[in-house]
């Protein structure tokens, strides 16, 4: 097998897409990869820091609510959510579907499509990260902003969260990485993300290992880059002297 | 409006069951493989050994830093390989025995990061009491430490198959044909995709949330 | 200023507050004390609405907290309040934690809400802490600083709910000498304590509470003479025993 050796110049042969070489064709791939995990947390960030917020308030429709939403999204396979997102949505929905279907180019259906259900799906996973913040900070401190005449929101905002979210951060660097490695599941409706690249590269040239190896490196990188940056960031946002949540 | 049509799903349900019963195949297997690799993983990793620990973090950390897609793809690529040089068997299914290897050894790394958390969470003084009975070191573990983080990984140990049992649909980029597979063949086969993706996502559910629930309801009992 | 009358309060089954009666005059100083578990920090917790109340009637500075839709939080933003545990804010200094609420509640100006900060912080002592956090301050500076910060909206009253039983004991001191200042400067107050030295000094009058129930509210005078209930005896010889 790896007895017939390497062949590592495949990769500056001309890739078949007349594109420019198989780096070049591996990159675009990364690239794709990137705007998909990138714009899909962003999404993921934003409705699960609402929902997980919901789940704390005082008011248990809210919470029956969000716990709704997190249950969902957790148990249904990420490939299933996906398939529903690209080829159930589009037909059951009516104008916009049809105009999805009809008027929308396919890279971009795809990537619509892969980014709402990474979103989403990780959504549903940030919120019980965003929970537990809120849920680790003493009872005291929401008593404590109310006291001083804060209403609920500003509670939220100018206590709560700003502490929640700087114990959390770890866990939300980690739920990127996540979102990196769950976005391969896009190359099965054909999104040509890092591991759809690889296939096809494989596929067209037979150089399987050069391939697999070469994107198994850059899964590798992305991960170091996205960690050293989180500890970056995690030394930038300690509150010097205080652990967890009590001080 | 769209007007669903529900008339290929119970012509199909025995495929559907065939399908689930592969899947169910996958998932009990990696589970098993997965928690008796990742126990060896999780003691050499908190072993004196600065060589084994070291070898079993590199073990974890690179499959928890590879997609489950391109981990399917690797030993689906490699698989093959050592089964011709192994066992010499051409009739052999590949793509369930790719499947087999790569979510056991998937599973492992997550299993072992569960087990080691359990064991740290035993208290020092246990190992001490099983030395001071004149037990050896893999004495204390097996007998002493395991059966009780044991005990306390349950819930989480089942969680992790809930979410196994999920990503076993992944089977899809090998091309084995799981519940999902069959679900996705028949609803192309018979136009009626939209209704077997909704189905498809209904029993996947359905299954998923009776699972968490019960594993929550064992947390809450072990917590008391 | 503070009138509760008839307050009774429920969780579920369980009775925490059984009609509950006491007015507190402008300028009053009042300590409530009583066994753990006896509802006396869920019976402060009322006066701002910090913990709904089931039965009864609770009006504070001419606002009643029994019409529905009342602003709480305007309420409670004239009402200071001190807890256990100080409740500070960890992400925020010492002096933000003073000029917040005064610039997002109030609508003060930043200059306007330092100046008034730093003057609090000189009157506990902490003028030179103000660019620290609180996780850099012991216990009794960071309480300090908690009842500086409730100062800063200019209460008409101050509640404190037990503020020096999470102290050490070489700290209860200084955070007393304090609401001993205040005592005197005549601000309305309503301390939870176990401190019968805090009492004696400056009370005026002493509840005893047990099971939910004011069992007494007498003036200091006579809460100290030999007159009460034998529990309130029994509750007291301990503590001064301890």
């Amino acid at each position: 097998m790896l007895a017939a050796g390497l062949d590592w110049s495949i990769f500056l042969q001309p890739s078949f897409d007349q594109s420019g070489n198989y780096l070049t064709f591996l990159l675009t791939g990364l690239k794709w990869t990137i705007y998909l995990s990138v714009t899909a947390w962003v999404i993921a960030f934003v409705f699960g820091s609402f929902v997980g917020l919901l789940r704390t308030l005082p008011n248990s429709l809210c919470v029956a609510l969000a716990a709704a939403y997190v249950e969902l999204f957790r148990n249904i396979p990420l490939l299933v959510q996906l398939f529903i997102w690209y080829f159930v949505f589009p037909e059951i929905i009516p104008v916009l579907g049809t105009w999805f279907k009809q008027s929308v180019n396919p890279l971009l259906q795809q990537f619509i499509a892969a980014t709402l259900c990474l979103g989403f799906f990780t959504s549903a996973r940030i919120a019980e990260q965003v929970r537990s913040g809120i849920e680790a900070i003493p009872k005291g401190q929401r008593l404590a902003g109310l006291a001083l005449g804060f209403t609920l929101l500003q509670t939220y905002n100018l206590v709560i969260l700003p502490v929640a979210y700087r114990i959390i951060i770890p866990t939300l660097t980690s739920e990127f990485l996540n979102v990196v490695k769950n976005s391969a599941v896009a190359s099965t409706i054909g999104l040509i993300e890092l591991s759809r690249q690889s296939q096809q590269l494989g596929e067209f040239t037979s150089h399987w290992y050069e391939s697999f190896i070469a994107v198994t490196l850059l899964y590798g990188a992305i991960n170091l880059t996205v960690m050293v940056l989180s500890r970056y960031l995690e030394r930038f946002s300690r509150l010097s002297g205080y652990i967890g949540g009590r001080h | 409006m769209f007007e669903f049509d529900w008339s290929s799903i119970p012509g199909a349900l025995p495929y559907l069951a065939e399908g689930m019963v592969r899947t169910l195949q996958i998932t009990f297997i990696a589970v098993l493989i997965g928690i008796a690799l990742g126990t060896v993983l999780a003691t050499l990793r908190l072993s004196k050994s600065r060589f084994l620990s070291g070898v079993a973090a590199a073990y974890v950390t690179i499959f928890r830093s590879i997609p489950l897609v391109m981990v399917l793809l690797w030993f689906y690529l490699l698989v093959p390989q050592l089964i011709s040089r192994i066992f010499n068997r051409p009739n052999l299914d590949i793509r369930v025995l790719a499947s087999f290897v790569a979510f056991s050894a998937f599973e492992a790394s997550y299993y072992a990061e569960i087990i080691r958390a359990g064991i740290q969470s035993i208290p020092k003084g246990q190992f001490a009491a099983g030395n001071a009975l004149g037990m050896s070191g893999f004495q204390t573990m097996r007998l002493v430490i395991l059966p009780q983080a044991f005990r306390r990984m349950i819930p989480l140990l089942l969680t992790q198959a809930v979410i196994l049992f999920q990503d076993t649909s992944l089977v899809y980029v090998i091309g084995l044909q799981d519940f999902f597979g069959v679900a996705y063949n028949v609803g192309n086969r018979d136009g009626t995709l939209v209704e077997l993706l909704l189905f498809a996502g209904a029993v996947y559910f359905v299954v998923c949330f009776a699972a968490s629930n019960l594993a929550r309801y064992l947390q809450k009992r072990l917590a008391s | 200023m503070i009138s509760i009358k008839g307050v009774s309060k429920w969780y579920g089954d369980f009775q925490v507050l059984r009609n509950c009666s006491a007015e507190i005059g402008k300028g009053e100083v009042v300590v409530i004390c009583g066994p753990s578990g006896s509802g006396k920090s869920t019976l402060i917790k009322t006066i701002n609405g910090l913990e709904a109340f089931q039965e009864g009637e609770l009006v504070v500075d001419g606002t009643s907290l029994n019409k529905r839709g009342i602003d709480l939080a305007k309420l409670r933003s004239r009402v200071g309040m001190v807890f256990q545990h100080f409740e500070l804010f960890p992400h925020l200094n010492v002096l933000r934690n003073l000029t917040i609420s005064q610039c997002r509640v109030l609508g003060r100006g930043r200059k306007e809400a330092e100046e008034n900060a730093l003057k609090l912080l000189g009157m506990v002592g902490l003028e030179a802490y103000c660019r620290k956090f609180p996780a850099q301050l012991s216990g009794g500076q960071q309480q300090r600083v908690a009842i500086a910060r409730a100062l800063s909206m200019d209460p008409v009253a101050m509640l404190f709910d037990e503020p020096t039983s999470a102290l050490d004991p070489e700290m209860i001191k200084e955070v007393l000498d304090v609401m001993v200042d205040l005592a005197k400067n005549g601000m309305t107050m309503v301390v939870v304590t176990h401190e019968m030295g805090f009492a004696k000094q400056v009370a005026d009058r002493v509840i005893f509470m047990d099971h939910g129930s004011i069992l007494e509210d007498k003036p200091k005078e006579e809460f100290f003479g030999s007159s009460g209930s034998e529990r309130c005896q029994q509750f007291l010889s301990k503590i001064l025993a301890h």
